[in-house]
């Protein structure tokens, strides 16, 4: 780990946010690195003087009277009689919601293609991943221990690239499972960003070129290559990402399986 | 049956008394986050009032495990309505769109990453004061993920849900909050 990806990781590491593998590579560079160790020391410092000194406002206790007696009030409302009509008319209204209701629903649930279905199923393993102690199954910016760490896991073998020297720095790999199947799962890192990146074998093998996704804020970039599909997900801006996906498409195209 | 009037009174207090029972305990987080967005106490007052109700009013619709980011969110939105309404106060969410290491970051981190470390912050017991004040003077989004992780001690996941915002972007506008903390904080004690 170098000075540049300490100080990226220096605020996950101070607020134990970072899974076991990173903490212990962030430990060794801060007990091998004066200024890091510095940096590091002065950040804790900053942490401790907030925590110590921000005045925390509690709410004052008239708030919470208020509170409770307006609850109440908003409770007791629809307990008043009412008349007949009304209460026929709250009948009809709650039937015309309901079909309304069952109507769209019934156009919603028409409405996911199995590609908003895969999407979405793609994004919350992206997100999922992001958790604690979950990012990785094997952790090792060595392309030659992640390849092979996938024989025997999956019935293909995914093309691994390191792009560290791009920026794009790998972090490991992940077995994952998307649209009932067993797929790999790449992750690299940019800056903070950690981007997944799903590959599996095609089932018509076409080529396809490069299409964009958004949701939630994330980005999603797919296309096909060399038999291959590979999907990109970060909450890394689309330009950025799409410089990724370009490096990665063209150092697999050379060596296909 | 169900349209006796008694049936209906009791099932609107129990649903009241759930409320209360789930929102009334994060009340201090809800009030010392409106406190620290609109800066002053008439104002949080208000604010933490209408979210409670507006939260009252949407409570069929929570179904999740996390009461309190549910209602954090939800005083955050009203805080940022009333920011609008009241102030006309720009809010900013442009910063994001600035790359992470580019401007924001220069002034503190420059030259060489290894050789200069950041000029040595010393508090003295009665530089507590500036604290607040440094705090006070940051852009809302980087003051409400500082005061959500050091005054609430919420994990990134949480702040990412209550700010409606990706993690990536909580890990960097809380890294760039702390360096511009740390900024304001050196101008604070230089000055007195």
């Amino acid at each position: 780990m170098n000075c540049a990806e300490a100080r990226d990781l220096v605020h996950l590491y101070l607020d134990q946010e970072l899974d076991l593998v990173r903490v212990v590579d962030v430990d060794k560079h801060l007990q091998s690195c004066a200024a890091c160790r510095a940096l590091y020391d002065e950040q804790r410092a900053l942490r401790a003087a907030v925590r110590r000194d921000a005045g925390y406002h509690r709410a004052p206790a008239e708030l919470r009277e208020r509170l409770r007696f307006s609850l109440r009030g908003q409770a007791d409302e629809p307990a008043r009689p009412r008349a007949r009509w009304q209460r026929r008319w709250n009948i009809a209204v709650a039937i015309a919601a309901a079909v309304v209701l069952s109507v769209s629903a019934v156009l919603y649930l028409a409405v996911p293609t199995p590609q908003n279905r895969l999407v979405d199923d793609l994004l919350s393993s992206h997100v999922r991943s992001l958790m604690a102690n979950h990012l990785a199954d094997v952790a090792s910016s060595d392309q030659h221990t992640v390849k092979p760490w996938f024989d025997g896991k999956l019935d293909y073998s995914p093309p691994v690239e390191d792009l560290t020297a791009q920026g794009f720095p790998l972090i490991g790999g992940r077995l994952d499972y998307v649209h009932d199947r067993p797929v790999a799962a790449l992750i690299y890192r940019h800056r903070l960003h950690v981007i997944n990146l799903f590959v599996w074998p095609g089932e018509s093998g076409r080529e396809q070129k490069l299409r964009a996704f958004t949701r939630q804020g994330y980005n999603l970039l797919h296309w096909a290559q060399g038999g291959m599909e590979f999907w990109a997900v970060s909450d890394l801006n689309e330009a950025e990402l799409k410089q990724f996906v370009d490096k990665i498409s063209a150092m697999s195209a050379p060596r296909q399986n | 049956m169900k349209d006796d009037p008694r049936t209906r009174e009791l099932a609107a207090q129990h649903h009241a008394r759930r409320f209360e029972e789930l929102a009334l305990p994060h009340l201090d987080a809800a009030y010392n986050l409106a406190r620290w967005l609109t800066r002053n106490d008439h104002d949080a007052h208000d604010v933490v009032q209408e979210a409670y109700l507006r939260a009252f009013k949407f409570f069929d619709g929570f179904h999740g495990d996390n009461a309190r980011s549910w209602l954090l969110a939800i005083v955050r939105n009203t805080c940022y309505t009333w920011l609008q309404q009241n102030r006309g106060l720009r809010v900013n969410t442009s910063l994001d769109d600035l790359p992470d290491s580019g401007a924001a970051d220069a002034p503190l981190v420059s030259g060489q990453p290894c050789e200069d470390g950041p000029e040595k912050l010393m508090l003295r017991e009665d530089d507590r004061a500036l604290v607040n004040r440094a705090l006070e003077q940051l852009p809302e989004e980087f003051r409400e993920v500082l005061v959500l992780k050091e005054l609430e001690d919420l994990s990134y996941r949480e702040i990412a849900a209550i700010a409606g915002i990706p993690l990536g972007t909580v890990m960097s506008r809380l890294s760039r909050a702390r360096k511009l903390l740390h900024k304001h904080l050196q101008t604070l004690v230089r000055e007195t």
